[in-house]
C-alpha cells in the first residue's frame, strides 16, 4: 500500500495556511453529535481533549494515572522552543524549522517540522494566558535560555519544572472543560486494545484498575496520546507507567509503526547503582558547561578520585575532540563513555560511570557560583547518592530518554487507519532520527492545541456521528479477547516475576541494540528476544486475581506487549545499515568514529505493517524529500 | 563518599493491608533484609514485593510513577510521618541511608476521609481534581490568546505563583493535618492563579468556588497547626494560607455588597 503523506502542494511557508483554507469543518450546531475517544493526558492529550471540547465536541478522556494532571509530562525540567526571537538574536520560524530538521539528521518531514516551528509562537502565548509561571526578567518580560543543537537563546522555562507548569496548564483547561460537562474524564483506566470496523477506528477498550472490569467505549475518532516507548529498555529516564501497549495494540490492528529503532540516550544521567534499580535520573545536560568529564587512565584503579593525580586520569572527552571538549553532542558523549566502561575502565560499584568533575570549575569561579547555577542539580544529586559534587566528582552514564519512533501518521497526525489520530510523543513525526531538547513538549502542545483541532474536524465532516455502539459485535469480540489474555497471564502461575523477565529483555535490549548497533548483536537479541517471550508466558507468576487493583498483572501486561514490540525494534535497527542520529551502527562510521549516514539508500521513513502472529513484518517506505533543508553532514569538528 | 562495597540494614516493615474499599484492614510484618542503603524507600518495597510474588503472596499496593519527586502519586505514611522523616522529600526520593539498622517502620496509606483507600497503600484522591474542577483555572480559549509580550508580570509575582504552582498534589498536607484540612493544597491552587494579572477577572468566584468544593469534599478545617507546610515535600509555604483566607474575605463581602 502507498503511504501517502498528504502534505499539501505549495511553497513550504504557505503549507500549513493553504491547507487549513482547504480542510473541511464540521458545523457548529453538529459538533456536538460527535463523540472522540482521548487516550493520554501528557501535553499532548490534554491540550488536545481542552481544545475539542471548546470547539464543542463530546470528549472522553483517558489514562493510567489517578488525576490527568500526573501523567509522565509532569518529569520535563530543561523547557520549551519557540521562535519569538525576544532576545533579538537571529531566531525565526525558519531558523527553529532549520535547527529542528538539522538535529533530526534529515529523517523527518519537512512539512511537518515546518509547521511545528510555525506555530511554536503561539503555544506560548497560550500558556501565558493561561497562567503558566515562566521564568521572567526584571522588566517583567520573558527569560530565555540557549540548549543544545542551537546558537540562539528560544528555551522558555519555568525554574527546573518546565513540563510541570505546562501540563498544569492543560490540565487546567482539562479541569474547565470537564466542569462544563463536554468533557468525561476517565482516570486509572489501561487502554488494552483498539477497535476497528470497516478499516477506521471506532472505539477502544479499556480495563478500569480499580475493579479490574473491561470497560467498551465507542467514538467518532480515537486520539492516542500515550508516549513514548523508551521502558521496553526496562531502565530508562521514563515514567514508571510509561509503555508501548497501547500503539502496539493499533499496530496489531493495523496502524504502521515508523521508525521504531529511532531513540535517544541522554549521556548524563545518575549511574544504575544495584540490581533493585527501578528507573533512571536524568541530571540535566548543562553540567557539561563546567564539567570535565574523567575515567583512571589505568583498568582497575579503585582509588578514590582524590586521590588519583592528574598524569593518572584520562579526560577521554577533552583528549579525543579537543575543539568540543567535553560539550559534543549527546550521542557522541554518551557512546565514548559507554565505550571507556566496555574496556573495564569505569568507577563506581558496578563500574557502569564515568567522572563529571567540577572541581577545577569550583577552584575557577568558587563553589558560590557553581551553588548558583547548579545548586538544585547539586542537591538532588546527593538527595539521591548521598554523595557532594562540591566534595567528589559525580558519577554520571548515559540512559535511554526518548523515542523518536511511533506511530505513522500523515501531515494531519492521522494513521494509515481511517479515524486513529497519533499525538505527542506516540507519533513519529518532528524529530527524525534525534530530538533536541525542549522541543518534545513544543511538538506535543502544537499537536494537541493548534493542528489536531484543525485536522480532525476534516475527516469527521465526512462520516456520520455515532454509527457504533460497543453492543457491537466487533467490540464484543475486542473484550473477550482482553478478558482471554488477562485469564491466560493469571493462569501461568510460573516461578519468575515480571519485574525478572522485564529486566532481562532490557538488558539484552540495552546490550545489543542500545547506545551502538552491529549486525552481528542484532541478530543475537532477535534470536534471544522470542525465548525470553516464550519463558514469560510459560514461567511468569502474577498473583492475585483480575478483579481487584492488581498492579502485577497491570505490568505483565506492558511486558507482554514489549516482548513483541522488540522485536521490530531491533529489526528496524538491523535494516537500516547507515548511522543516524540516535541510531548508530558500528559498520557505519568515519575513520574518525563518527555517524555515517547513507541518505542514497535510506532516506526514508520506515513504516511496519503488522501481518499477524509469526509473520514477518512488512516494510513500507515514506520516501523524504528535503526543497528546503538541504541534507549535509553533521559535523561538530 | 566513592565506595566499593554496599552497605546493606535489616529492617522489620509494619505494612497496613487492606484488600479494597469494604474490607476492613489490619497491619502485617515483613522482614527487608539486606536492605542496600542506596536504594529508593520504593525499591526497598519493590525488593520486598518481589519476595512476595516469589512465594506467591500479593504484594504490597502503593501509587507511584514519577520517582523523581514530581508526579505527586506517591506517599505513605512512614513512623507517623507523611513521606517519611526527611524535609522536602517525596517518598519515592527518601533513601535508605536515613535509617537505622534493625529499625522498625510503621507504613500506613495517607488517612482522611476525603481519601477512602482503594487497596493497601493505595488512596483514592479524586477529590483534588474536583476541586481544581470547581474554579483551578483561567477561562482562556485555545487560540485567542494575545501575543505573550503585551502582558508584563513582575518577576516576583511570577516567581510567588510559581512558588505555589510547585504543589505536586500528593495530598501529604491532608495526611499531616490532625483536622484533615486540604487547606494548603487549595491554598496553592489558589494561590498561583490568584497572583497573577491573568487570574484577576475569575479571582473572586475562583477563591469562593475553590473553597466550596474543598468543604463539599469533606476535609476538615484548618486551625493553623502548620503540620501541613512541614511535611510538604515542596515546600509549599502556609503564607498562601493567609493569602486564600483574605482572598476569600474579599471575595466574600464583594459578593455580599452584589447581593
Ligand atoms: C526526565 C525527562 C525530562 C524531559 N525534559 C524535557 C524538556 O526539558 N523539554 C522537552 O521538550 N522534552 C523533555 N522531555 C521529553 C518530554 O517530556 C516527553 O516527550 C513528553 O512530555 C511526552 O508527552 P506526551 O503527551 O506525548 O506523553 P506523556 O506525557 O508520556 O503522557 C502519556 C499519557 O498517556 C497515558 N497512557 C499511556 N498508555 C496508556 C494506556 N495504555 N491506556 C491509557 N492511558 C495511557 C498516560 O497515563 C499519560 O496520561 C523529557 C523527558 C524526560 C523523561
Ligand atoms: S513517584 Fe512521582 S513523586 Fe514519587
Amino acid at each position: 500500500m502507498p503511504l501517502n503523506s498528504k502534505v499539501p502542494e505549495g511553497p513550504l511557508p504557505e503549507k500549513w495556511t493553504r491547507h487549513r483554507l482547504h480542510l473541511k469543518l464540521v458545523n457548529p450546531a453538529n459538533k456536538r453529535k460527535f463523540t472522540i475517544l482521548v487516550v493520554g493526558t501528557g501535553l499532548a492529550g490534554s491540550s488536545a481533549a481542552a481544545s475539542l471540547s471548546e470547539l464543542g465536541y463530546q470528549v472522553k478522556v483517558f489514562c493510567i494515572q489517578d488525576s490527568p494532571r500526573r501523567a509522565h509530562s509532569i518529569a520535563a525540567q530543561g523547557g520549551i522552543n519557540a521562535a519569538k526571537n525576544y532576545p533579538n538574536d537571529g531566531d525565526s520560524v525558519e531558523r527553529l524549522f532549520y535547527d529542528t530538521i538539522k538535529g533530526g539528521d534529515f529523517r523527518s518531514r519537512e512539512a511537518n517540522v515546518y509547521r511545528l516551528a510555525e506555530v511554536s509562537n503561539s503555544i506560548i502565548d497560550q500558556c501565558v494566558a493561561q497562567g503558566v509561571p515562566f521564568a521572567r526578567e526584571y522588566s517583567g518580560y520573558l527569560d530565555n535560555r540557549s540548549f543544545g543543537g542551537a546558537q540562539v537563546s528560544r528555551t522558555f522555562y519555568a525554574r527546573g519544572q518546565t513540563g510541570q507548569q505546562l501540563l498544569l496548564g492543560a490540565y487546567h483547561a482539562l479541569m474547565k472543560e470537564a466542569a462544563k460537562k463536554t468533557l468525561e474524564l476517565f482516570p486509572r483506566r489501561e487502554m488494552l486494545d483498539l477497535v476497528v470496523i470497516d478499516k477506521a477506528a471506532r472505539g477502544i477498550i479499556v480495563r478500569n484498575l480499580m475493579t479490574g472490569q473491561l470497560e467498551s467505549y465507542a467514538g467518532d475518532a480515537v486520539v492516542l496520546a500515550t508516549g513514548g516507548y523508551g521502558n521496553v529498555f526496562y531502565l530508562s529516564t521514563n515514567a514508571k507507567a510509561c509503555n508501548v501497549t497501547a500503539i502496539w495494540r493499533a499496530h496489531k490492528r493495523g496502524a504502521f509503526f515508523a521508525n521504531p529503532c529511532f531513540t535517544q540516550i541522554h549521556p548524563t544521567c545518575i549511574p544504575v547503582h544495584g540490581d533493585y534499580q527501578s528507573k533512571l535520573t536524568l541530571m540535566s545536560e548543562s553540567l557539561r558547561n563546567d564539567g570535565r568529564v574523567w575515567i583512571p587512565k589505568n583498568k582497575g584503579d579503585h582509588r578514590p578520585p582524590a586521590e588519583i593525580p592528574e598524569s593518572d586520569r584520562d579526560y577521554f572527552l577533552e583528549r579525543k575532540y579537543p575543539s568540543f571538549g567535553n560539550l559534543v553532542p549527546r550521542d557522541i558523549a554518551s557512546r565514548n563513555a559507554k565505550e571507556q566502561c566496555d574496556k573495564g575502565k569505569g568507577v563506581g560499584t558496578t563500574g557502569l560511570a564515568v567522572y563529571l568533575d567540577f572541581a577545577d570549575a569550583i577552584k575557577r569561579v568558587g563553589a558560590s557560583v557553581m551553588e548558583e547555577k547548579y545548586g538544585n542539580l547539586f542537591a538532588m544529586y546527593e538527595k539521591i547518592t548521598g554523595a557532594d559534587p562540591y566534595q567528589v566528582p559525580m558519577m554520571i552514564y548515559p540512559a535511554v530518554h526518548y523515542t523518536m519512533g511511533g506511530l505513522w501518521v500523515d501531515y494531519n497526525l492521522m494513521s494509515n487507519l481511517s479515524g486513529l489520530f497519533v499525538i505527542g510523543e506516540a507519533n513519529f513525526s518532528d524529530h527524525g532520527a534525534n530530538r533536541l531538547g525542549a522541543s518534545a513538549l513544543m511538538q506535543g502542545l502544537a499537536d494537541g492545541y493548534f493542528i489536531l483541532p484543525c485536522t480532525i474536524g476534516d475527516y469527521l465532516a465526512g462520516i456520520s456521528p455515532g454509527a457504533f455502539s460497543p453492543t457491537h459485535l466487533e467490540f464484543k469480540a475486542c473484550e473477550n479477547e482482553a478478558r482471554e489474555r488477562l485469564s491466560k497471564l493469571l493462569s501461568i502461575k510460573g516461578k519468575r516475576t515480571v519485574d525478572e523477565i522485564h529486566r532481562q529483555l532490557g538488558m539484552l535490549l540495552w546490550d545489543k541494540c542500545g547506545m551502538t548497533r552491529h549486525e552481528r548483536r542484532l541478530n543475537e537479541a532477535l534470536q534471544k528476544i522470542p525465548q525470553i517471550r516464550e519463558e514469560f508466558w510459560n514461567n511468569v507468576n502474577v498473583v492475585g486475581t483480575n478483579e481487584e487493583l492488581n498492579q502485577s498483572l497491570e505490568k505483565a501486561g506492558r511486558v507482554a506487549d514489549y516482548l513483541e514490540f522488540a522485536e521490530i525494534l531491533v529489526k528496524d535497527a538491523l535494516h537500516r545499515t547507515e548511522s543516524a542520529g540516535g541510531h548508530f551502527r558500528e559498520e557505519c562510521q568515519t575513520a574518525e568514529g563518527e555517524a555515517r549516514r547513507d541518505d542514497e539508500h535510506f532516506s526514508y521513513v520506515a513504516a511496519w505493517e503488522y501481518r499477524g502472529a509469526g509473520q514477518a513484518e512488512e516494510l513500507h517506505r515514506e520516501p523524504l524529500e528535503f526543497e528546503f533543508a538541504k541534507p549535509s553532514a553533521r559535523s561538530y569538528q | 563518599m566513592n565506595k566499593t562495597m554496599a552497605t546493606t540494614i535489616n529492617l522489620t516493615l509494619k505494612v497496613w493491608r487492606q484488600k479494597d474499599r469494604n474490607t476492613p484492614g489490619r497491619f502485617e510484618i515483613y522482614c527487608a533484609d539486606h536492605i542496600d542503603t542506596d536504594m529508593s524507600f520504593l525499591e526497598m518495597l519493590d525488593v520486598v514485593n518481589e519476595k512476595l510474588i516469589k512465594e506467591g503472596k500479593e504484594p504490597i499496593a502503593f501509587d507511584h510513577d514519577c520517582r523523581e519527586g514530581i508526579c505527586g502519586l506517591c506517599g505513605a505514611m512512614v513512623n507517623g510521618q507523611a513521606h517519611g522523616p526527611l524535609r522536602d522529600t517525596t517518598l519515592c526520593q527518601l533513601h535508605m541511608r536515613h535509617f537505622q539498622n534493625n529499625a522498625t517502620l510503621v507504613i500506613e496509606p495517607w488517612r482522611s476521609r476525603a481519601f477512602p483507600v482503594i487497596k493497601d497503600l493505595v488512596v483514592d484522591r479524586s477529590a483534588f481534581d474536583r476541586i481544581a474542577m470547581a474554579g483551578g483555572f483561567i477561562s482562556i480559549k485555545t487560540g485567542s490568546a494575545p501575543e505573550a509580550h503585551t502582558l508584563l508580570v513582575s518577576k516576583s509575582k511570577s516567581d510567588m505563583a510559581m512558588d505555589a504552582a510547585a504543589c505536586i498534589a500528593c495530598a501529604a498536607c491532608v495526611a499531616a493535618c490532625p483536622n484533615g484540612s486540604a487547606m494548603l493544597y487549595t491554598a496553592a491552587k489558589a494561590g498561583h492563579l490568584n497572583l497573577l494579572p491573568q487570574g484577576q477577572p475569575e479571582k473572586d468566584q475562583r477563591t469562593l468556588s475553590l473553597v466550596q468544593q474543598m468543604d463539599r469534599e469533606g476535609f476538615g478545617h484548618c486551625s493553623n497547626i502548620y503540620e501541613c507546610e512541614a511535611a510538604c515535600p515542596k515546600g509549599i509555604s502556609v503564607t498562601n494560607i493567609t493569602r486564600l483566607n483574605r482572598d476569600y474575605f474579599l471575595a466574600s463581602r464583594s459578593r455580599e455588597q452584589k447581593v
